[in-house]
């Protein structure tokens, strides 16, 4: 990050348009990164410090103990370490939400931009095609797709990007239709411009901060939604655990009175999605010309 | 030669804007069409331009007659014609810096210098063509509308109220700048009778252009609506 970002982020006083709470943005900023680094060194790091133990293996000696020096975010119903399997679970978790996210919201982007663009009989097709697949319920129709590849990362990826990307594609094609009558579009067709020139020089560039928006609402959405099929049976394979893995598990842990096993994973979740959130509209202040003119007046 | 004759076009088929207008541009000579707001200069501004479609009549660019129009139109004859709009700072694209604007219409693969000899010709300078448009003038910005226009290389230059956002300083420096070329073919539309007068080879009215007046200048709904108040 650069230095003239950070001089900008502190000269915010706080909210995205600079009316919310009053925590500089610079902290906040600094809270995001700091959140997320924490979390992608831990994902990287924990796992390999722990290498010569089996994260997997049940010791019934150490079952639901609390955190402590031994093990400092307790151990679960399995007498496994919650630390460990936190760091396992969010590096499977963030791959799951982060390449969804990714992949609904390229998808996404595309078909609403095109089709918005193109209009007539292209806009008519994508739009029912949106239709069709929002008029399914999204759980039952990720179902669907893992069903039929069960067991499989992949299959937990395709379900859920497959069927989240006509969000995207319906904010990408409304935002579209508003730009593509503007003057400086038909200065553009005026000058020889080509409909692809159009898209890609004017109207891609003007959908992405609202596409990357998208992308961050994605993310948590992502996770619960591989945590639901998880809790149907239908989620990541038993030796892969992921945070909603764990969040399901940990149910009657916590009846027991063993808050950690559930405290971990969740409090992990909701950290990394209040981060990315951050980082977001920090991302959006700067790709709106105007804005990032007003933050380093 | 472009020409148009019997022009009807607008924005739904049962209320023409424009109503069989006709109106020939020669290279070389600056016409001035004056009306009041709302008549349809804009409209046929766009019509000529070949961004809009009208609903009838012919128009015919150096002999040719044109069928398509926007992106259908072949991009040679797109850029034969340059376009002024009259309000710049919705004509440009924010996200870009005055040099991409200026040099939005040159051909592919054209040096650089070539932005920096458009944006001299209309007095831009190189601290100018870093900023995007928010952090310049309307009168500035329309300079770099004016370039980018002559970026590919027109026969025709179409002004559609150029200088109705501008101060009289900016907008006597666009005028003259357009004056300096003789080669092109300049219709300027505008509601502005003395600018008009000032500048063009020939000016004329609006109903002069159609064949039966349009419904806006004959009922006088528009019709100068300023001058009208002090009338009365």
């Amino acid at each position: 990050m650069t230095t003239d970002a950070w001089r900008a982020a502190g000269r915010r006083p706080g909210g995205a348009g600079g009316t919310g709470a009053m925590v500089p943005a610079k902290v906040r900023l600094g809270a995001a990164m700091g959140v997320l680094v924490t979390v992608v060194a831990a994902v990287i790091v924990l796992p390999m410090v722990a290498a010569d133990t089996d994260p997997g293996a049940v010791d019934y000696d150490t079952v639901l103990l609390p955190p402590g020096p031994g093990h400092l975010f307790g151990t679960d119903d399995g007498g496994r370490d919650v630390l460990i399997r936190v760091a396992l679970g969010a590096r499977v978790s963030l791959v799951v939400a982060v390449v969804c996210a990714l992949v609904a919201t390229v998808l996404g982007t595309l078909v609403g931009a095109v089709a918005g663009a193109a209009g007539g009989l292209v806009d008519a097709v994508a739009m029912r095609l949106v239709d069709g697949v929002n008029a399914v319920p999204h759980l039952l129709l990720g179902i669907l797709i893992v069903a039929l590849y069960r067991g499989s990362l992949l299959a937990v990826i395709a379900s859920i990007a497959l069927t989240h990307w006509t969000t995207v594609a319906r904010i990408a094609r409304a935002q579209v239709l508003s730009l593509r009558t503007r003057p400086y579009v038909d200065a553009a067709i005026s000058g020889g411009a080509s409909r692809w020139t159009v898209l890609t020089r004017h109207l891609l560039p003007a959908v992405l901060p609202q596409s990357a928006l998208a992308a961050t609402l994605l993310l948590p959405h992502a996770v619960w939604h591989e945590t639901a099929l998880s809790f149907l049976g239908l989620g990541m394979p038993p030796h892969l655990p992921s945070l909603g893995t764990m969040v399901s598990d940990s149910r009657d842990d916590v009846l027991l009175g063993a808050w950690w096993t559930i405290a971990a994973p969740a409090g992990v979740l909701v950290a990394v999605t209040l981060a990315v959130a951050g980082l977001a509209g920090w991302w959006r202040d700067r790709l709106v010309p105007r804005r990032r003119s007003e933050l380093v007046l | 030669m472009l020409s148009a004759t019997g022009l009807v076009a607008g924005y739904g088929k049962d209320r023409p804007v424009l109503n069989g207008v006709s109106l020939t541009l020669e290279p070389g000579r600056t016409i001035g069409v004056l009306g009041p707001s709302g008549c349809g200069k804009s409209t046929l501004i766009r019509v000529l331009a070949l961004l809009h479609k009208p609903d009838a009549g012919q128009i015919h660019l150096d002999g040719e007659p044109v069928r398509r129009f926007r992106y259908a139109a072949p991009a040679e004859l797109r850029r034969r014609i340059g376009v002024v709009f009259q309000h710049p700072r919705a004509s440009v694209d924010p996200r870009h810096t005055l040099r991409r604007i200026v040099a939005a219409h040159l051909p592919a693969g054209a040096a650089p210098e070539e932005t920096d000899r458009l944006a001299e010709q209309v007095g831009l300078t190189p601290d100018l063509l870093r900023r995007r448009p928010h952090e310049v003038s309307d009168g500035q910005l329309q300079r770099a509308c004016l370039a980018r226009a002559l970026g590919s290389g027109p026969r025709y230059l179409l002004c559609d109220e150029m200088t109705a956002m501008l101060d009289a300083s900016s907008a006597a420096a666009l005028v003259h700048l357009i004056r300096t070329r003789r080669d092109l073919g300049v219709l300027m539309v505008s509601h502005d009778a003395d600018l008009l007068d000032a500048c063009c080879d020939q000016t004329l009215r609006w109903h002069e252009l159609t064949s039966t007046p349009s419904e806006a200048v004959s009922h006088g709904r528009n019709r100068a609506p300023v001058a009208g108040m002090f009338r009365e």
